[in-house]
């Protein structure tokens, strides 16, 4: 039953091929969201099934190149398929109402829409295949589609530029990945996951570098730091849809990859959970330090992406550290967490990204500092981006709140503990995490503030924009979620312990009732998020019952006596958080333009910040610089003349033939002289 | 439910002692303990003016900033009389509570377009998120201390054993007044008092404020000093009944407004941009409180 449905989705994949190309316009996108919506159906009810049965379990016989094909659904799959799943549905949704827009460029949209149903289900093999070999074929496509996804503009310089900057990323992590499944291969001369787990159970030592090996393929996917750098470049290129599935599920799919290496791999989980914290605190504080600075809101959003990569890869290093120190608490809180706030992170992040793709389609640009007062030209786009900011701030009463106090309660636990330097780490952990929140708070109070409130700093030629029920009801669909989970995070306590319980750790039944009230003692909150509203509701009632007897007029801005035109006084971004940018100041990379005045009756004068990425800089750039010098050197080889080429080639085949000939007469003569 | 009460009753007469101390200390006789509360409920009573330029998050923002006062107040225990809501990490929801209201008052203050209400909401938005740490550390150091986890059982089972966890008492007591001035935006940090807009923090985010929206405003204010007075109250209280904690709460509360009064007269505002650095001061402290407390349970390596 299982396999018919599994099959099926692969098969209408083949369908799409057939059918998409030819159709237009308007009705190529209903058909991708038809195909899409059979695709997500079907597994929505495997999830259910999974869920409700237990884990699928078969396998096809393979080639003699792949070897037997395992097809595992268990429950970290099935959760993973829930998050991509609801994800794709509401962008495909959403994506038909943005890419009317571009309508005339047949081809374009019909190769786009393709991809996207491509990318859909190689995720969703992604997370069910456990054969290395087609693991990698499937990642491979996901890579690939999620590139001509990216691309779609790719009449554009900088959308090309960043599209070949991911896709080369995505190559070194498909590398990272290929080496450690070879490893694998070589010890054990089998392809199947499971070996890897019987490998590192007879080799605890080698399992750590294992682990790092496809720590570091994995990461570069899910956009932890240093491995990020491809994330603030591909988001602000692609179209809305595909940056909110790109942020909220692509980079999950990194996340999808080291949970599962964790179910698998056997080894000093202290270790790991300290490598994998110590990474991650880093990746939340660095993603947002930079996210503040960003003036493209894209660009800043796709920065708070890595951000909460790091808040979920806190809850895993928690976890593992619970392993590790046999603290089923910090296992719970820890896993629990970073499996939940990767859900609400993808709920929220859509959300963010499709209000900004409104933006960006009312207003023709993504800078902040020219946007300003849209809350009143798009109050539904304005307001749902309200709901994603407090979300993702982690504020209560919605879902980002839930999965931070899984992991603050966690660290709380940790804190507890008797080591010293478990105590010290989890304090700090603590402190990296508050830390996180308020400055999200600054970044979301600047990019929500700046961009909806107050009056337009520029102008905006309004063609014809209309926010039709259309165009936000994904939106709205995304927002209930973000709420539903905000007041009822209970629900999900049992399929969370059910995903925990493949983490290598024994839930055994007499401590069961006590990890239930602990659980239930964690998801309370819901409840009182729930009263919080009520709370707020009711002091709204008073205040309707207090004002309505009152006089209520309307006036300009106080603004000191000063009445004339306030547009250009208004605060902006960057003025906003320049007393942060001057504490942060030693971190940061800003390259300023600025012209000084010479006259005593100055003109126009302007001042233009340009933020970059230290590491960027440090890591990637100045290396390649480097790279590049040493191989100019070469550059003669290049001659353009054909006769040269073939002779490089002939010289390679030479050295290729005798080489290991000429290697193995070298050894025969080291051999005959050490017999002598 | 106690303690939802005593807070409401302290921030009616809390705001009279500090402006009395404030008068005594300058010479002069000063207004009725209740003025400040009679201001408030004559602006209840007033209409109000809108911006042009604002939203609706300008009119809703002060009711959801103070139902989220509110909503933390009723966390916060009495000795050993729980809080309404009380249960595991529940100081975690406190803050963010806390920073829901601000996140709201601060789009709420870019909402109205003004220049000098932007820049209030820039530092209120930077000096809250370092205020915060200073917070999560001391509540945490207890929360290692007792063992528990959240702000009723924390309170209850708090007892001091040592010289040293007097001093650590004292010092969470220093931090957390410090921690209440910031929040509120008084004397080290901010001068509710000034009268240029470019040194406010806090009064210049409510510049267009008018009407019951200002004045709930401005009764959130003495109600935040009674929520963190109370928890001060609470680190002396501990587990005593109710004839001796209900008179000792009143009276912790009153010193603290006296302590509140005479640090604004006696205390220049720092300039601006000492203001971070004065505030990692308090983190820095909060860490030597973390410290103690590992000294007292012997577990330093």
């Amino acid at each position: 039953m299982e396999k018919i449905l599994i099959e099926i989705i692969n098969l209408l994949v083949v369908f799409s091929f057939l059918v998409l190309p030819f159709l237009k316009a308007k009705r190529l996108g209903y058909a991708t969201l038809a195909i899409l919506t059979i695709q997500v159906l079907i597994a929505f009810s495997l999830v259910f099934l999974v869920f409700t049965n237990g884990n699928v379990e078969y396998s096809y016989r393979g080639s003699f190149v792949t070897g037997n094909i395992p097809i595992r659904f268990d429950y970290l799959s099935a959760w993973f398929i829930l998050i991509i799943s609801f994800t794709f549905l509401t962008g495909a949704w959403y994506g038909i109402q943005y890419m009317k827009t571009y309508k005339e460029q047949t081809g374009n949209l019909q190769l786009h829409a393709i991809t996207y149903i491509l990318t859909f289900t190689a995720l969703f093999n992604i997370c069910i295949v456990q054969n290395a070999i087609v693991f990698l074929v499937v990642w491979e496509l996901m890579a690939l589609g999620s590139f001509i996804l990216i691309i779609f503009e790719h009449y554009k310089n900088e959308t090309l530029k960043a599209g070949i900057n991911f896709l080369i990323q995505s190559h070194v992590s498909i590398l990272f990945l290929t080496i450690s499944f070879i490893w694998v291969k070589v010890k054990t001369g089998s392809f199947d996951f499971a070996t890897i787990a019987n490998y590192s159970l007879l080799h605890p030592s080698m399992g750590i570098g294992l682990f790092v090996f496809f720590f570091i393929g994995f990461a570069i996917k899910a956009g932890f730091v240093p491995f990020h750098t491809w994330l603030p470049l591909a988001h602000p290129a692609a179209p809305a849809h595909i940056s909110g599935i790109m942020s909220g599920v692509i980079i999950k799919i990194g996340i999808f990859g080291i949970l599962r290496m964790l179910t698998l791999i056997k080894t000093d989980f202290m270790f790991v959970g300290y490598f994998v914290l110590f990474i991650s605190v880093i990746t939340g504080l660095y993603g947002v330090i930079l996210a503040i600075i960003q003036h493209n809101l894209k660009r800043l959003l796709a920065f708070h992406s890595i951000e909460n990569i790091g808040i979920i890869g806190m809850g895993i290093g928690l976890g593992c550290i619970g392993l590790g120190s046999d603290n089923q608490w910090l296992v719970i809180a820890g896993f629990g967490g970073a499996l939940l706030h990767t859900l609400n992170h993808s709920l929220f992040k859509s959300l963010l990204f499709f209000s900004a793709g409104n933006v960006y389609q009312f207003a023709h640009t993504m800078n902040i500092e020219s946007l300003g007062g849209l809350l009143k030209r798009m109050p539904h786009s304005a307001y749902l981006f309200l709901i994603g900011s407090l979300a993702i701030c982690g504020l209560p009463p919605f879902n980002g709140f839930v999965s931070e106090f899984f992991i603050f309660s966690g660290l709380f636990k940790g804190v507890a503990s008797n080591q010293f330097t478990l105590t010290l780490t989890m304090l700090f952990s603590i402190v990296a995490l508050v830390l996180i929140g308020g400055l999200a708070l600054i970044c979301f109070t600047k990019a929500f503030g700046i961009v909806f409130l107050g009056t337009t700093r520029t102008e905006i030629k309004v063609e014809k924009y209309i926010e039709n029920p259309k165009r936000v009801f994904p939106l709205y669909t995304i927002a209930i979620a973000i709420l539903f989970i905000g007041v009822m995070p209970f629900i999900f306590s049992s399929t969370l312990l059910k995903i925990i319980g493949l983490f290598q750790v024994q839930l055994d039944p007499i401590s069961m009732p006590f990890i239930n009230r602990n659980l239930a003692n964690i998801t309370v909150i819901g409840t009182y998020s729930l009263a919080f509203i009520l709370l707020i509701v009711i002091a709204l009632f008073i205040r309707q019952v207090f004002t309505k007897q009152s006089t209520c007029k309307s006036d300009t801005t106080w603004g000191c006596g000063y009445t004339g035109e306030i547009k250009k006084a208004q605060y902006t971004a960057s003025s906003f958080i320049r007393t942060f940018r001057k504490l942060a100041e030693p971190i940061l990379y800003i390259k300023k333009d600025k012209k000084e005045t010479d006259e005593i009756y100055p003109n126009l004068l302007e001042q233009v910040t340009h933020p970059y990425d230290k590491i960027e800089t440090v890591l990637i750039n100045k290396p390649i610089y480097l790279f590049k010098k040493i191989l100019n050197r070469f550059v003669f080889l290049q001659n353009g003349n054909i006769q040269s080429y073939i002779l490089y080639g002939f010289i390679f085949l030479v050295t290729a033939i005798l080489l290991p000939i000429l290697i193995s007469k070298i050894m025969g003569l080291i051999n005959f002289l050490n017999q002598l | 439910m106690l303690s939802l009460l005593l807070i409401i009753l302290t921030s009616i007469f809390f705001m009279g002692i500090v402006i009395r101390t404030k008068s005594l200390a300058s010479g002069r006789k000063g207004p009725g303990i209740l003025q400040p509360i009679k201001d408030i409920i004559r602006l209840w009573k007033k209409g109000s003016v809108y911006s042009t330029t604002t939203s609706m998050i300008f009119q809703i923002a002060p009711t959801i900033y103070f139902s989220s006062i509110v909503m933390a107040i009723l966390m916060i225990p009495l000795g050993n009389q729980s809080g309404i809501i009380s249960f595991g990490g529940d100081f975690v929801m406190f803050a963010y509570l806390l920073a829901l209201g601000k996140f709201l008052m601060i789009i709420s203050a870019l909402d109205t377009g003004s220049s000098f209400e932007g820049m209030g909401a820039s530092r209120e938005a930077l000096f809250s998120m370092l205020v915060e740490p200073a917070f999560f550390i001391i509540i945490g150091s207890l929360a290692l201390f007792t063992g528990h986890t959240s702000f009723y059982e924390i309170f209850s089972t708090l007892n001091y054993g040592s010289y040293i966890s007097y001093l650590i008492g004292a010092l969470a007591t220093f931090v957390l007044v410090l921690i209440a001035m910031i929040e509120n935006s008084r004397m080290p940090v901010d001068d509710p008092k000034t009268h240029l807009e470019l040194t406010m923090v806090h009064e210049v985010m409510i510049l267009d404020n008018s009407g019951f929206d200002l004045g709930i405003i401005l009764y959130a204010t003495p109600l935040k000093f009674a929520m963190y007075g109370a928890l001060i109250a609470n680190f002396f209280i501990g587990a005593v009944p109710l004839e001796i904690s209900i008179p000792l709460f009143f009276s912790i509360q009153i010193i603290f407004a006296i302590i509140v009064g005479i640090l604004e007269s006696f205390m220049a505002r720092f300039r601006m941009s000492h203001n971070p650095q004065f505030i990692f001061l308090l983190t820095s402290v909060s860490l030597l409180i973390f410290f103690g407390v590992l000294l007292v349970l012997g577990k330093f390596i």
